[in-house]
């Protein structure tokens, strides 16, 4: 399959106009979900994030508690999903791994010297190895924005692909820092460097510089993924992360998702929010639903 | 690996979102409105009264007074005694305070005004909500500010307002298009005999409680209720000075020929059949929103829509897949749900005149695509509907439809395009789409349209004026252009 594929000249990749895209976004944020169709996005959001901490501070302690919440959300709920995965630092994976057991909630490890990806490739390729070695199903590497705000393209695709060949079977999300990069046409044309060279996740940011995640940005790689389908039939997953914290953005998220890509990726195999607080806010939009009336926060579990 | 023309996106499940209505609650709907003359509300000397009915449903709304001629004298008459007994003479400033309390009234009574305009026209209450009551607000507010500056809006001249104005306005969009006409004429000094079209009067009868609500002095405006022949009435009374029209073009021309030889101005904002241009190097995911928003906003019941679409053949393909693939997600339905995009066609007339062209193109050889959402049975509803494989002999190219009907041409050059845009004998709009600045500036200054926009499309503001070339009429609303309608200068 990927002989047939022709690398195209990212020099060249889409333009987009900010004041479009922008207006387009802010479009899908009219729609409003209702009932069960409020509900069963809710769930869907739910089962589509990634639980993360990413801190320099975090424990085999800390670890362990975010991977019980991640398995058992809220209890008083019954019928939930959990989570789609638990994103850590690699030294964390082994912890998690072993916390979550055979739950089905994957274990993602962020690599490639993360956040900054200042470092050199083979540095990059122990740390994804580490962290495969550690259990890792899933890896979200960084790419060298330095070397793509130099015009450095295939230097960037290269570091991809050799990641993605270290991968082999486990999944690779590549985070762009699109806050790092700038504008919209930029954002197109390393979501296009991230695809063609191996990417199964395309996905905004670190969470460690602002602004992360935002709708436009992310319809910009939604589309971008439209387009790669078209041109090869293969099916990219998307991963907007940091700054979605309440429900209703995230519902906004998937009513975007749907009328850009369909109704084939509103799952968590093509679709992941990356967050820490959101789930707490869907649960409480979703308790609001069941009872009629909203709870207080202190009756959601913080881990 | 699957070929590529066989690959889908799926977007059934987009399009099937639980019901998200509009309270109607809001919206208090008497039984019967009489005319409003002078200021009071009083019963039409005819003594007849016509239905409006909301389109989504066929459901009666209300009864509608029709103003015969005796009626249209006896408006013409209080407009006249109020503009010589004291509008003319009012001081400028006090004008713009009459002027910016109707527009804070509209904001107050937004949620009101916009439901009751989707209810008696039909388009979604996204748009009625989002677009038409606060645009029509802006308008107020913006010629409120110009009412004591005229001076300087015509610097070393004097304007002089016109005395009584008589207009009349469309039923795309009612209350817009009733702001777009009284707020200038006001702020210029002129009164006003203002008369809806028969199949949305609501909004303006409701405008005209509004009137009343600001204290506004009895007779500076009067809003008249009636089909063709009150309309027909007003232009030819011979105490109007001014006749402010916005319709087809073929009334404009019964007007053009009813005022000939005598001293009535006139602005006609009439039809149009813009070209949207995509060239090869254009945003293209921003310029098929563009062309989305420009020929299905309200429901293609627009005289600058985008409804001529001229792709660079090197791009066609793809604009082609990404247009429909948009068209898949567009909700068409109760105009009500605050998740409708597409709403219901104003009326039974309209939707007729629409399938016939629908026909039309595809006797002609060209090629059709709908998108599959389905449609309430009851009601007057058009699926957003494009026509591939047309060319410029086509009437479906060249005529007016006023629906949501898009004809796609293909061209390979500049001169090619520009010759086929302004091959036609309207000249109201025009959109283009390309990331190059230079050629942009080619284009504007070489499309004869009264309107271009570059990389966006229909976008209105009270500050740019609006208006048309050849067919499309003359004049300029909006803007200072807007304030020379109404005045001497």
């Amino acid at each position: 399959m990927a002989a047939n594929i022709t690398i195209p000249d990212f020099s060249i990749a889409p333009r987009i106009d900010q004041v479009g895209v922008e207006e387009r976004a802010s479009r899908f944020t009219k729609r409003s979900l209702k009932n069960e169709t409020k509900i069963n996005g809710l769930k869907l959001a739910l089962n589509m994030i990634d639980l993360t901490t990413l801190e320099g501070k975090d424990t085999d302690g800390k670890v362990k508690q975010l991977c019980y919440k991640a398995m058992h959300l809220h209890d008083a709920y019954p019928g939930l999903p959990t989570v789609a995965a638990i994103c850590v630092y690699p030294s964390m994976v082994g912890v998690a791994k072993k916390a979550l057991g055979d739950s089905g909630i994957k274990v993602a490890s962020v690599s490639t010297a993360f956040p900054s990806g200042q470092a050199p490739r083979e540095v990059k390729i122990r740390d994804t190895k580490f962290a495969i070695n550690q259990g890792a199903d899933e890896i979200d590497m960084v790419i060298s924005r330095g070397k793509f705000h130099q015009g450095e393209y295939n230097f960037v695709f290269d570091e991809i692909a050799a990641i993605k060949e270290v991968c082999g079977t486990t999944t690779l999300k590549v985070i762009l820092e699109t806050g790092e990069l700038g504008t919209y046409d930029k954002v197109r044309r390393a979501s296009d460097i991230a695809m063609y060279a191996g990417a199964d996740f395309i996905k905004t940011s670190t969470g460690k510089i602002a602004p992360a995640a935002t709708m436009p940005v992310t319809l910009v790689m939604l589309e971008a993924i439209r387009d790669f389908y078209y041109k090869t039939g293969k099916r990219i997953s998307m991963k907007p992360a940091g700054g979605i914290s309440k429900a209703k953005l995230a519902l906004h998220y998937l009513v975007m998702l749907n009328e850009v890509l369909g109704e084939e990726w509103m799952n968590n195999q093509y679709f992941r929010f990356g967050a820490s607080s959101l789930a707490n806010d869907i649960l409480m939009q979703l308790m609001k639903q069941k009872t009629g009336v909203y709870q207080s926060a202190d009756y959601f579990s913080n881990d | 690996m699957a070929k590529n023309n066989t690959l889908k996106l799926k977007f059934d499940s987009s399009r099937n979102l639980a019901p998200a209505p509009e309270s109607k609650s809001v919206a208090k709907i008497a039984d019967r409105y009489e005319l409003f003359i002078n200021g009071k509300f009083e019963k039409p000397s005819s003594k007849k009264y016509f239905k409006t009915i909301n389109p989504a449903t066929e459901e009666n709304l209300s009864l509608i007074a029709e103003a015969n001629n005796a009626d249209v004298n006896k408006a013409v008459k209080a407009a006249r005694n109020a503009y010589e007994k004291g509008w003319k003479k009012t001081a400028p400033k006090e004008r713009a305070k009459y002027i910016y309390r109707i527009a804070r009234i509209i904001q107050e009574r937004a949620r009101e005004l916009a439901v009751i305009e989707t209810l008696d026209g039909g388009k979604p209450i996204r748009e009625s909500r989002d677009f038409d009551v606060p645009t029509a607000a802006n308008h107020f507010f913006y010629y409120a500010g110009w009412a004591d500056k005229l001076e300087y809006a015509f610097p070393n001249r004097n304007p002089q307002s016109l005395g009584v104005a008589g207009q009349i306005i469309p039923w795309n969009f009612p209350l817009l298009m009733a702001a777009w006409k009284i707020a200038p004429a006001l702020a210029t000094g002129n009164t006003v005999v203002l008369k809806p079209a028969e199949t949305t009067s609501l909004t303006a009868l409701k405008l005209a409680e509004i009137i009343q609500e600001a204290d506004l002095p009895p007779g500076v405006v009067n809003i008249i209720t009636g089909a063709g022949a009150t309309g027909a009435a007003m232009v030819n009374h011979p105490d109007i000075n001014k006749i402010a029209f916005t319709g087809s073009t073929d009334v404009g021309k019964i007007i053009q020929k009813a005022i000939a030889g005598t001293n009535k101005k006139a602005t006609l904002e009439l039809g149009g059949k813009a070209a949207n241009i995509i060239f090869d190097d254009a945003p293209l995911d921003q310029a098929v929103e563009g062309v989305i928003n420009g020929i299905f906003f309200n429901q293609g019941h627009v005289c600058c829509a985008g409804s001529r679409l001229f792709v660079q053949e090197s791009v066609y393909k793809i604009v082609l897949q990404k247009l429909k693939d948009r068209m898949e997600s567009l909700i068409v339905g109760n105009p009500l749900d605050k998740n409708t995009d597409i709403g219901a066609i104003n009326s039974k007339q309209q939707l007729e005149v629409i399938n016939k062209y629908i026909k039309i193109g595809q006797q002609e050889g060209a090629e059709i695509f709908q998108s599959k959402c389905t449609i309430p049975t009851k009601g007057f509803y058009c699926r957003p509907t494009i026509f591939t494989n047309v060319a410029q002999s086509n009437r479906i190219a060249q005529e007016e439809i006023f629906g949501p009907v898009l004809s796609i041409q293909t061209f390979r050059t500049e001169d090619e395009v520009i010759e086929k845009a302004n091959n036609t004998p309207f000249g109201l709009s025009a959109g283009v789409w390309t990331d190059k600045g230079s050629k942009i500036f080619n284009m504007t200054s070489k499309l004869k349209a009264g309107v271009i926009w570059a990389n966006t499309y229909n976008k209105f503001d009270p500050t740019s004026p609006f208006g048309g070339y050849k067919e499309s009429g003359f004049g300029r609303e909006g803007g200072l252009h807007g304030l020379g309608a109404y005045l001497k200068v």
